[in-house]
């Protein structure tokens, strides 16, 4: 068992247990959007992040990845990871004005659409991969991938061509939370 | 170059199937064809044991590799610090509108492919613009529109 | 390249022992004639680009043609970059260390006539003092080489690089006999903590230390250790490592085979840039020399030491860099960078423990082995020992690529080795740490360039680029230029970098057109903060840097674009505009002929005009107008 803490509470995990884990069993709510509890971790929405102290020094990490360790002192409010998390869902919030997701998020952290917000998309895709991930290790084929990258990345089938590997399932769709994937599905498909 | 079962072959047959040759065997792909032809990439992933899902995530994700034909003769420009700083981006605007394409893009007669590369390692001769192999060192628009004339008429 | 033994194409050529390494460069050694001329042709990049291998080549004609006795001829070699490349095709004479610069094929009669004959120098190739107009002979005179200290870059410009023989009458592969046949890996490991070297890739990680790491979760584990360079040097205005695997390849084999042996390994790969042909080729040609002469493969010199290395290219993506990114992408992947809580060292390529250095960490370490670690600790500052490799571009008089010890000044480097800013131009600032580091003003120039000083003045060591820039550089613009290349060579896979910066460069945007206001620089700045601490890798990271050191030494600059809207250095498009001066224009209508838009106007021999509605200020009648008449504010 490694114990630590988290907002000043001692807490217990297992050997291997992320920061998210532990917080969850305790009931402590930390926002994510690019995890799920069946598939491996990816890391790529950085909602997630706590200030983790390990006693040398403070650092902003993601809790859905970090390694629980003995003795450290995870915050999961303070002004540094705010600032993050806010920045995010502005971000978010200006690609994809619609999704109730994010809406919700902006709602709870007080972020209202700046004067960047964009136009003419409402279910923007924000690549946080869950349907790459479920397509892979749940249902076991790879249809979809990324492709791409930077501003240009996307969910994509190999030549925007229907797939031959897609089993038509849907479980992407089902697990997008964006409703962008209702799209892109179309394509993959065929 | 149409895709010949030989060309390919030759590239195949000099990696084991594995999945750590993908990028290689897409490079000699792209050097052999001047492209990636779907029917390459397909090939390829079947021969090492990927998904072709794999293989395009790989194929869009580097710069180097292009799903369209290339043109006959690959203009790069650079826009390194050193020749930003040196006028790099009036000559890759001067040669858009004297090709008439877009960089990224090939001319429609197939002749040029127009590119911005960062940094070619030349930057004592910024601005620097490569030319299929040969670098046109301290160039300028006017210097590289004489020199594509020439090009042209090879 | 000229005498090729016939020991190295036949294929048991093998170095069975140290000692017939030892024999093999007795013999090599004995056939030169230390006083014999040898005639060195630059053959890197820059000095191809300029027409090198045409001198080479008309160089050897011409001597063939001379018909000189045999004691005389001289040896013709190509070697890799001498670093002043802005001034080539270069040709040094060995050993007196006469230099000629910018020669041309048809220069070349002139020398074998005048230097190899009548023994003088052509006086007209020399190089001549931007200030006195003196000439300078020797190479070892010159400005630009004789303030820098060049260790690691010592054999370049002496050697040829694809000639193993070249290498081994260098003293090449000694330090590799030395640690084999004298040391424990551990001792070597110690040696290289002494030595205190840091990496030399940009995060300046002490070197003996990630070693030791790696080797001690090597032993944990059955299987196998990998060894990597990184030789990606995606900085742009950054081309030392590219000289480094150009010039001296085997340098770079030899740390890696040192390193393997210290951390017990068997297994490597050079990850090399597509963009670098040359490098690729050159490195490609040393590991097959090395392999056949028994110092790469299985049971390395007869010691049971076996390494053996592979070369993967790179695909044009910066982010490919970062070590996790590299990792994956000759894992045959996208070069995604992933989370970094477990270590490389711990669970690298593979899943294994895996050191990376980069190209120019490796070629520091045979010269660590060779002199001693308390020899390379005198030469540096207090936290960042040896020399450094920096390229030196931009507003410059002498453009090019120098070693110096760590500790030397901006001012020093810049003034004294660089030859100051072109006459007519002010110093403005310098640009140091790749597109991740920081604006230097001049107000900070007797800054000492080492790791520590640097982090504290906002900047970065990065991976030795020095970009200096001119009053005709705008910060504003500069700022931009990075936040776009970095955009561009994101990976995409975090929101703070792929989003985030997207956002910092549409603010950027409205700034170098004049509009903004100051509170979006304080936005601007808490951005900034949340695209740091959110990002996943170092790209993300570091990407508001270039913003944040301008803002802290340009502030006057952003504000001029905001409050005033004005470009002060009259670089940002839509704040400038082109103009005709009358005074000056006599009517050559170069300007007229080039114009894209036909925005210029004018009889032959008369003063032109520019019609500013039709001006799309693409800057070409700037570039062509001979008499300075463009004007532009
Ligand atoms: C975006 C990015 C790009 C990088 N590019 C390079 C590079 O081109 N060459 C290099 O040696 N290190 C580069 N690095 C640093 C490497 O990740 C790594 O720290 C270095 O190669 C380790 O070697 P060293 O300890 O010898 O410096 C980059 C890092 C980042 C985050
Ligand atoms: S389509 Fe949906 S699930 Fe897939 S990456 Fe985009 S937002 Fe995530
Ligand atoms: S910081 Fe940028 S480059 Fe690094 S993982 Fe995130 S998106 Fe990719
Ligand atoms: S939930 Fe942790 S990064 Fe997305
Ligand atoms: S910046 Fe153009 S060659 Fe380096
Ligand atoms: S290439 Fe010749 S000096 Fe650099």
């Amino acid at each position: 068992m490694i114990t630590f803490s988290i907002n000043g509470k001692e807490v217990q995990g297992q050997e291997g247990w992320t920061i998210l884990e532990v917080a969850r069993w305790h009931g402590i709510e930390i926002p994510t959007l690019c995890h799920h509890g069946a598939l491996e971790p990816y890391g790529a929405c950085r909602l997630c992040v706590v200030e983790v102290n390990d006693g040398k020094r403070s650092r902003v990490v993601i809790s859905c990845m970090y390694p629980i360790r003995t003795g450290i002192n995870v915050q999961t409010d303070t002004p540094r990871v705010l600032n993050v998390r806010r920045w995010i869902v502005q971000l978010l919030l200006d690609e994809s004005p619609e999704s109730p997701k994010i809406r919700e998020l902006a709602q709870t952290l007080g972020v209202t659409p700046s004067r960047f917000q964009k136009k003419g998309v409402d279910f923007a895709c924000h690549l946080c991969g869950l349907c790459v991930r479920v397509c892979q290790e749940v249902v076991g084929v790879q249809a979809l991938s990324f492709s791409n990258r930077g501003l240009r990345k996307e969910i994509s089938s190999p030549f925007h061509t229907a797939s031959k590997e897609c089993l038509g399932c849907g479980t992407c769709i089902y697990i997008c939370p964006t409703g962008a994937m209702e799209q892109v599905f179309l394509r993959v498909h065929g | 170059m149409s895709v010949t079962f030989s060309a390919l072959e030759n590239i195949l047959e000099r990696y084991p199937p594995s999945s750590e040759h993908l990028i290689s065997a897409l490079q000699d792909v792209q050097a052999k064809f001047n492209y990636i032809p779907p029917a390459a990439m397909t090939a390829v992933c079947e021969h090492l044991g990927v998904p072709v899902s794999r293989g395009w995530a790989v194929a869009t994700f580097y710069k180097s590799f292009s799903l369209e034909p290339k043109g006959v003769h690959e203009i790069k420009v650079c826009l390194g610090t050193a020749c930003h700083l040196k006028g790099g981006a009036r000559l890759v605007e001067s040669l858009e509108r004297e090709l008439k394409v877009e960089r990224g893009h090939t001319t429609r007669d197939l002749r040029f492919s127009l590119d911005t590369v960062n940094c070619v390692g030349a930057c004592a001769l910024a601005p620097v613009v490569v030319v299929d192999e040969g670098y046109q060192a301290n160039t300028n628009s006017r210097r590289l529109k004489k020199f594509l004339k020439n090009v042209t008429k090879e | 390249m000229v005498q090729v033994s016939t020991a190295l194409k036949s294929n048991d050529f093998r170095l069975a022992t140290p000692a017939a390494l030892a024999a093999y460069r007795e013999s090599i050694l004995a056939e030169r004639d230390p006083n014999r001329t040898i005639i060195i042709v630059c053959h890197g990049t820059g000095c191809r680009a300029n027409n090198s291998p045409k001198v080479a080549d008309a160089l050897r004609r011409a001597v063939a043609a001379a018909g000189l006795n045999a004691q005389v001829i001289p040896e013709i070699k190509d070697t890799g970059c001498h670093g002043f490349c802005s001034r080539g095709p270069l040709v040094v004479f060995q050993p007196s260390g006469l230099f000629y610069q910018k020669v041309q094929p048809e220069d070349v009669e002139e020398i074998v006539q005048k230097t190899l004959i009548e023994g003088t120098p052509v006086e007209r190739l020399l190089y001549a003092d931007p200030e006195t107009g003196e000439h300078v002979v020797h190479d070892r005179d010159i400005p630009f080489y004789k303030y820098q200290q060049r260790l690691v870059l010592s054999n370049i410009g002496k050697i040829d690089p694809v000639d193993l023989r070249d290498t081994i009458a260098a003293g090449g592969y000694q330090s590799l006999v030395k640690v084999l046949t004298s040391m424990t890996p551990d001792e070597v490991i110690t040696m290289v903590e002494d030595s205190g070297l840091r990496g030399r890739g940009g995060g300046g990680f002490l070197t003996g230390r990630k070693w030791r790491m790696t080797a001690e979760h090597g032993r944990e584990t059955p299987g196998p250790v990998y060894i990597l360079a990184n030789g990606d040097e995606g900085d742009p205005g950054a081309f030392m490592d590219r000289t480094l695997m150009e010039g001296d390849p085997h340098a770079v084999l030899e740390g890696m085979l040192i390193g393997a042996y210290a951390i017990g390994s068997s297994e490597g790969y050079i990850y090399v840039r597509a963009e670098y042909p040359l490098a690729v080729k050159t490195l490609r040609q040393a590991i097959l020399s090395a392999r056949e002469a028994g110092l790469l493969g299985e049971n390395i010199l007869g010691t049971g030491f076996s390494f053996d290395l592979k070369l993967n290219l790179g695909g044009g993506a910066f982010v490919c860099g970062e070590s996790t990114a590299l990792m994956a992408s000759i894992e045959g992947k996208p070069g995604e960078p992933r989370a970094k809580y477990i270590h490389t060292v711990e669970k690298g390529l593979w899943g294994r423990p895996s050191n990376l250095n980069n190209v120019e960490t490796w070629a520091n370490v045979p010269l660590i082995i060779a002199k001693g670690a308390d020899w390379y600790r005198d030469i540096g500052t207090e936290g960042s020992k040896g020399t450094k490799i920096f390229s030196l571009v931009g507003q410059v008089k002498n453009v090019g690529l120098v070693e110096v010890p760590m500790g030397v000044t901006i001012k020093d480097l810049v003034l004294r080795i660089g030859g100051g800013v072109p006459e007519g131009r002010e110093f403005k600032a310098i640009q140091i740490g790749g597109p991740s580091g920081g604006c230097i003003p001049q107000a900070h120039w007797d800054l000492p360039i080492d790791f520590d000083s640097l982090w504290d003045a906002g900047a970065m060591m990065g991976s030795g680029g020095m970009i200096v820039m001119d009053n005709s550089t705008c910060m504003v613009d500069v700022a931009k230029y990075f936040l776009e290349f970095l955009i561009d060579e994101s990976c995409g896979k975090c929101i703070p970098c792929r989003l985030g910066l997207q956002r910092m460069r549409e603010v950027l945007k409205e700034f170098s057109a004049g509009r903004g206001s100051l509170e979006d620089l304080e936005e601007l700045d808490s951005l900034a903060r949340a695209i740091k601490d959110g990002s996943l890798c170092a790209l993300g990271g570091s990407a508001p840097n270039p913003v944040l050191a301008t803002l802290r030494y340009f502030r006057d600059e952003y504000e001029a674009h905001i409050l005033h809207h004005k470009c002060p250095a009259a670089v940002c498009k839509e704040l400038i505009t082109y103009a005709i001066n009358p005074e000056l224009c006599n009517g050559c209508t170069a300007c007229a002929r080039e114009c894209p838009q036909g925005a210029i106007t004018g009889t032959k021999k008369e003063p032109h005009a520019l019609n500013a509605s039709l001006c799309i200020k693409c800057g070409i009648c700037f570039e062509v107008c001979k008499f300075g008449a463009v004007t532009v504010a």
